[in-house]
């Protein structure tokens, strides 16, 4: 090409090889790869502290667990895991509908006044410190929701959910969950009303423009759109209540029971309620093996994150627009 | 099928604002009618007031009739779904629905109306669709892939296979072609001219030549300026639009000079 030789020749080249202007970009640069490492560093480390901490628990003898720790590991540590699960589970059985209805109602029913406002005030929800929820369930709640327990047992016995002894303190597993369920309900909400928001106007418009109503609109053209989104939002909804602890600690009075009966007075207690139950007055192999439950739930809470991220990742490819 | 329309002192409003107006027109039934006009001038709005398609848009209202065969679209109690559903509308970008397959897309509107409709009518009533679209010979071995497989032209006909399967009394085009190649607009134009011996078509282009080619009735758009209502012109036969308008603005408009 000719077009370098018209220029005129300054005797230097006019491409230098390095820009003093670059300085910057490669300071940030380094700046943001080193907080990027310390999350791996972080992550290693918490980790490390819970196989080192918890080993000494996970490979004792059993005779020695149960004459210093708290038993056998794996048979200790199952109730809690299935607490742990089923109370989260029963929370986004009650929590889902509620949070899609409410983004719904945000995003497709609500006048536009009325919608902002609506939106807001779910986020503060999500501001109420957890102790304060564990107050009003341990308190509140679980006082007001023994005649609802009471009914449901005389009415709906039949179903094994609602079976056996009623409890008389109200302090069950499924308050625990209806507390969790509050909980969780601002970030499926916040989510979902993203996703819904981003449902191209386009294919809206396809439905109404074959004679849709808002409803038959919303299945033909929102839902299907979302549905990834909302997978994903219900699992970091799941996450966030598999490693609930105030809240929990403070409404469940648990044991050891691997029940799906939810009235009883015997319900198993999750995990990270256990841990903060009994940490204060362990030593020795006890605290050992604390730890090591801590580190069931860090599995199980992986676990669900790296779900909710593969599914989050599918989205990429799913070609919503066209 | 293929009904007249008779649109008389139309107003239509965003908020304050009054985006068209004063616009009166009679649509003949089993032709196509073209609006033409520069971008911003009102032609879209008014052509999405003839199904209610405006009042997704949050403040939008109308004042004035709309006559389909005689019945006002804006009478009290008349329901906007319904109206939707006997006046059909294809857009501009081609919006198949991406998480049904080629016969669902078909069948969509059908299965709003008539769930209970036995599979086998449904299926000779997609295959009346596609073939009145002219997309079967392309698709009928292919009908349960999604539609977003299709070219972009492909889809665009899907859409309006879509909006026939309905048996629509009035077929609205908002820019059919715009963003399709040559060959896909010429098949969406041929496609056009076998759909105006059955349904009333109404399109909106930015391409003269392409209202030259389709339509037997030519609506000439425009504002005063910025911030002013949209009004419609001058309408008339499609050869005498684009020979001898009445209207200075119209001729300057259709021979480049506008502007």
């Amino acid at each position: 090409m000719s077009t370098t030789s018209a220029l005129p020749d300054t005797g230097t080249s006019p491409l230098p090889t390095v820009d003093p202007r670059r300085v910057g970009d490669r300071v940030f640069g380094g700046l943001a790869a080193g907080s990027g490492i310390m999350i791996l560093v972080i992550l290693a480390m918490v980790a490390a502290f819970l196989l080192v901490q918890g080993g000494p628990a996970l490979f004792a003898d059993p005779a020695k667990l149960a004459s210093q720790g708290y038993g056998e590991f794996a048979s200790w540590v199952a109730p809690y895991a299935f607490g742990t699960v089923w109370a989260a589970v029963l929370a986004l059985a009650m929590a889902v509908p509620v949070a899609i209805g409410i983004a719904l109602f945000i995003t497709h029913y609500a006048p536009r006044r009325m919608a902002a406002p609506l939106g807001y005030l779910i986020d503060l929800l999500a501001a109420v410190p957890s102790v304060v929820f564990g107050l009003w369930g341990a308190d509140l709640l679980s006082r007001s929701v023994r005649g609802l327990y009471g009914w449901l047992n005389d009415n709906l016995g039949f179903i094994p959910l609602f079976s056996g002894q009623v409890s008389g303190t109200g302090r069950t597993i499924l308050t625990a969950a209806v507390v969790l369920a509050v909980m969780v309900l601002p970030i499926i909400t916040s989510l979902s009303r993203e996703v819904f928001l981003q449902t191209p106007r386009l294919h809206e418009e396809a439905a109404l423009a074959l004679g849709a109503t808002r409803w038959e609109m919303i299945k033909m053209a929102v839902l299907p759109f979302a549905r990834p989104g909302l997978v994903a939002a219900i699992m970091l909804g799941l996450g966030r209540a598999l490693g609930e602890t105030m809240a929990v600690t403070m409404v469940l009075s648990g044991g050891k029971n691997i029940t799906f009966q939810v009235l009883t007075s015997d319900n198993p207690n999750t995990i990270a309620a256990t841990i903060a139950q009994n940490f204060p007055e362990a030593f020795g192999l006890k605290t050992n093996q604390l730890i090591a439950a801590g580190l069931v739930l860090f599995a199980i809470t992986l676990a669900v994150n790296t779900v909710a991220r593969w599914i989050v990742s599918r989205r990429a490819e799913y070609s919503g627009a066209n | 099928m293929g009904k007249r329309i008779e649109v008389t002192d139309l107003n239509v409003y965003y908020g304050d604002f009054r985006a068209v107006e004063d616009v009166s027109i009679t649509i003949e039934p089993k032709s196509v009618t073209a609006f033409i006009g520069p971008s911003g001038c009102g032609k879209s709005t008014f052509l999405r007031t003839l199904n209610r398609m405006h009042e997704v848009i949050p403040g939008a209202r109308v004042e004035g009739e709309v006559l389909l065969d005689g019945e006002n679209l804006y009478g009290p109690g008349v329901d906007p779904v319904r109206v939707r559903r006997h006046i059909g509308m294809v857009f501009q970008r081609p919006n198949p629905f991406p998480t049904m397959s080629i016969k669902e897309n078909v069948l969509a509107g059908i299965n709003l109306n008539n769930k209970r409709m036995p599979g086998s009518e449904k299926d000779d009533l997609a295959e009346q669709a596609l073939k009145g679209a002219n997309l079967w010979e392309e698709v009928k071995n292919r009908l349960n892939k999604p539609g977003a497989s299709l070219s972009g032209g492909q889809q665009q006909r899907l859409c309006i296979a879509r909006a026939i399967a309905m048996e629509p009394e009035v077929l609205l085009m908002d820019e059919p072609a715009s963003a399709l190649d040559p060959i896909s607009t010429l098949a969406i134009e041929d496609l056009m001219n076998e759909l105006k011996q059955r349904y009333t078509i109404v399109i909106v282009t930015h391409n003269m030549q392409q209202a030259a080619r389709v339509s037997d009735v030519t609506a000439f758009f425009n504002i005063a300026g910025a911030g002013a209502p949209g009004r419609l012109i001058e309408a008339g036969p499609t050869e005498k639009i684009f020979s001898a308008p009445d209207v200075k603005a119209t001729e300057d408009y259709i021979s480049g000079r506008f502007g």
